[in-house]
């Protein structure tokens, strides 16, 4: 594949991202390849792997489309009535193309209001992106790992990164 | 309920009539500031508190450091393979002495004036020690604050009074089931790496009711079981009925469970569909495997079975789609930390490991599929209690009938109430001591 601009990956993250804060998130799932995986590490082991680490989030294609789908749902009680996010994405680079993958850094701060609270998540992000057969991105893997110690005080991370 | 209604301590805030079947929780035990203080002192001050597991601390100099029950400690292994645990607070002015999670240490020196400790605890070093008396330290007072500390199946518990019971004793039936968590690995079980450091704003003893609580499973987490049928196709779902048992564990500890009785699979060893045939394989094998060393009934037990576990206070062990071990810990009546561990079986195959990680979130963990709702529900609760002196009083009643009879079972409330009886009892005793710190070092049990 032809190498990926930083331009290219930027427009893509941006598009991304813009469907989570507008609450598209079953086309957010299908912005991911059959074999997509959409992984958060804990908080105090963020260089640890999944298989042998245990994760804030470790999901597969099935259980990253059900995640969307289920947010959807009003009985997803922690995202009803939706929180209101905003995602920036800053930092963006691309630093290997090997295989039809292309590996793209970013930095993130989600900031999501729901109800009297209003927290802040912030992090770094790694995709694999490759095209599919009609030329357009798709994410093999997002991992989003927070640069925060402890999950405090979000608590949870019932909206997607 | 006059005097609940009118005094400022806990006396009175949990009442059961059982004649007309009711049981209830006065919501001041939520939001009270004077409670939340009585419990630092009485519950966390002479209870004992999970802090940690054996396999954390598996080898000689390796440690651990945390908060338990708000008090920072070491806990580790000494070169001579001897367990500690200590204060986390050097002796000559307070510093907290060691600022790493975890690691491994011959030694431990202040970072403030350069005090150095062994590794089993000894004052062996103050910086330009020429200005101090030769015996400053005769009395040993200046060695680290030692904590008492007891383990039972690898499971490390403290506690901060020196008059407490055995930690046996307080266990009662809770024992064996820690016995039983033990015996799952062949040989025996560790904390996984990565832990879940997380917090809801509400009152800690909400999420002790609704770890154990059954009843709530259906309507909370009704996505949750639609996401497990996405995958398995149909599954089954008891949550609408009666099922599985509750039992009172002594000093306040509960257990539900059943057999055979939810949706999910367990890595230790019951098998659903969407794993596939490779992993039937190995689950196949578990099981096997179990039976041999234990009999089939144990097996049974352990391998098909499921366990919500409370151990008072503050200790929640669920055995389910995951092994979690968690402890929570209040900053304010409406704020509470939470710490989950995954426990896993030493020497499990990759295959299985990878599985158990991948199960355990499935649910589980700030990040799961349910977690989430929960806290997001103890929120709810938190945020209903400022109605008082509106509504006042939560009802616990569900399954009061079954309870004479001894039938409860985990649709009902029972184990909830266990906790709660226990924790109006040591609140109201008299002879609840404030908590002991041992001034100078005190032998652990």
């Amino acid at each position: 594949m032809t190498l990926l601009t930083r331009t290219q990956a930027e427009d893509f993250l941006f598009d991304e991202v813009a469907l989570l804060d507008d609450w598209k998130l079953l086309e957010w799932a299908s912005l991911f390849t059959d074999d997509g995986r959409y992984l958060v590490p804990a908080t105090d082991d963020p260089d640890g792997e999944p298989e042998t680490s245990l994760y804030l989030i470790y999901d597969d294609r099935h259980r990253l489309g059900e995640r969307a789908k289920r947010l959807l749902n009003r009985s997803a009680h922690a995202e009803f009535p939706h929180s209101r996010t905003c995602h920036m994405v800053s930092n963006v680079r691309v630093t290997a193309t090997e295989e039809g993958v292309a590996r793209v850094h970013c930095n993130f701060m989600v900031h999501r209001s729901k109800g009297p609270i209003n927290d802040e998540y912030v992090g770094r992000s790694v995709y694999d992106l490759v095209r599919n057969s009609e030329g357009a991105l798709r994410i093999k893997q997002k991992k989003a790992t927070l640069n925060v110690q402890m999950l405090r005080p979000q608590g949870k991370v019932s909206i997607i990164l | 309920m006059s005097v609940a209604q009118h005094s400022t301590s806990a006396l009175g805030t949990v009442v059961e009539d059982v004649d007309q079947g009711t049981f209830r929780v006065h919501r001041k035990v939520f939001t009270s500031q004077e409670i939340f203080e009585r419990e630092k002192e009485v519950i966390f001050g002479t209870c004992w508190l999970y802090a940690a597991h054996v396999s954390e601390v598996s080898t000689g100099g390796s440690f651990v450091s945390r908060n338990v029950g708000g008090r920072p400690l070491i806990i580790n292994r000494d070169k001579n393979d001897q367990l500690h645990v200590f204060f986390n607070s050097c002796m000559h002015r307070g510093a907290t002495l060691c600022r790493e999670k975890q690691g491994k240490a011959r030694s431990f020196t202040c970072p403030y004036h350069g005090w150095v400790y062994a590794d089993d605890g000894q004052l062996v070093h103050q910086h330009i020690a020429e200005s101090y008396a030769p015996d400053c330290n005769k009395d040993g007072a200046l060695h680290l604050g030692t904590v008492r500390f007891d383990v039972v199946a690898g499971f490390i518990f403290v506690n901060y009074d020196k008059n407490a019971m055995p930690l046996d004793d307080y266990l009662g039936d809770a024992k064996g089931y820690l016995e039983l968590i033990h015996e799952q690995g062949e040989h025996g079980m560790e904390v996984i790496r990565g832990s879940q450091e997380y917090n809801a704003r509400a009152n800690w003893k909400l999420l002790q009711e609704n770890s154990v609580d059954g009843y709530h499973a259906e309507h909370t987490h009704g996505t949750y079981l639609a996401y497990i049928k996405s995958r398995e196709g149909t599954v089954r779902n008891n949550y609408g009925g009666a099922f599985g048992r509750v039992r009172d564990l002594k000093n306040g500890h509960a257990v539900s469970e059943s057999v055979n009785g939810t949706p999910w699979g367990r890595p230790n060893a019951r098998w659903v569909s969407s794993w596939g045939p490779d992993v039937q394989v190995e689950i196949d094998r578990i099981y096997a495997r179990t039976v041999e060393r234990l009999g089939e009934e144990k097996a049974q037990f352990i391998c098909h079975g499921d366990r919500n576990m409370l151990i008072f206070p503050n200790l929640i062990i669920n055995d389910v789609a995951g092994l979690t071990v968690r402890t929570v810990f209040p900053t304010a009546p409406d704020y509470f930390e939470v710490t989950s561990w995954g426990m896993g079986s030493v020497g499990e195959s990759p295959l299985i490991r990878n599985l158990r990680l991948r199960n355990y979130v499935e649910f589980l963990g700030p990040g799961g599929l349910a977690t989430p709702d929960d806290q997001e529900m103890l929120e709810l609760c938190q945020r209903g209690y400022a109605a008082q002196p509106g509504p006042e009083w939560n009802d616990l009643s569900r399954g009061m009938l079954a309870e004479q009879h001894g039938e409860a079972n985990k649709m009902d409330e029972f184990q909830l109430r266990v906790f709660w009886r226990h924790w109006h009892e040591k609140m109201n005793s008299p002879d609840a001591t404030r908590s002991t710190i041992p001034h100078l070092r005190v032998e652990a049990a």
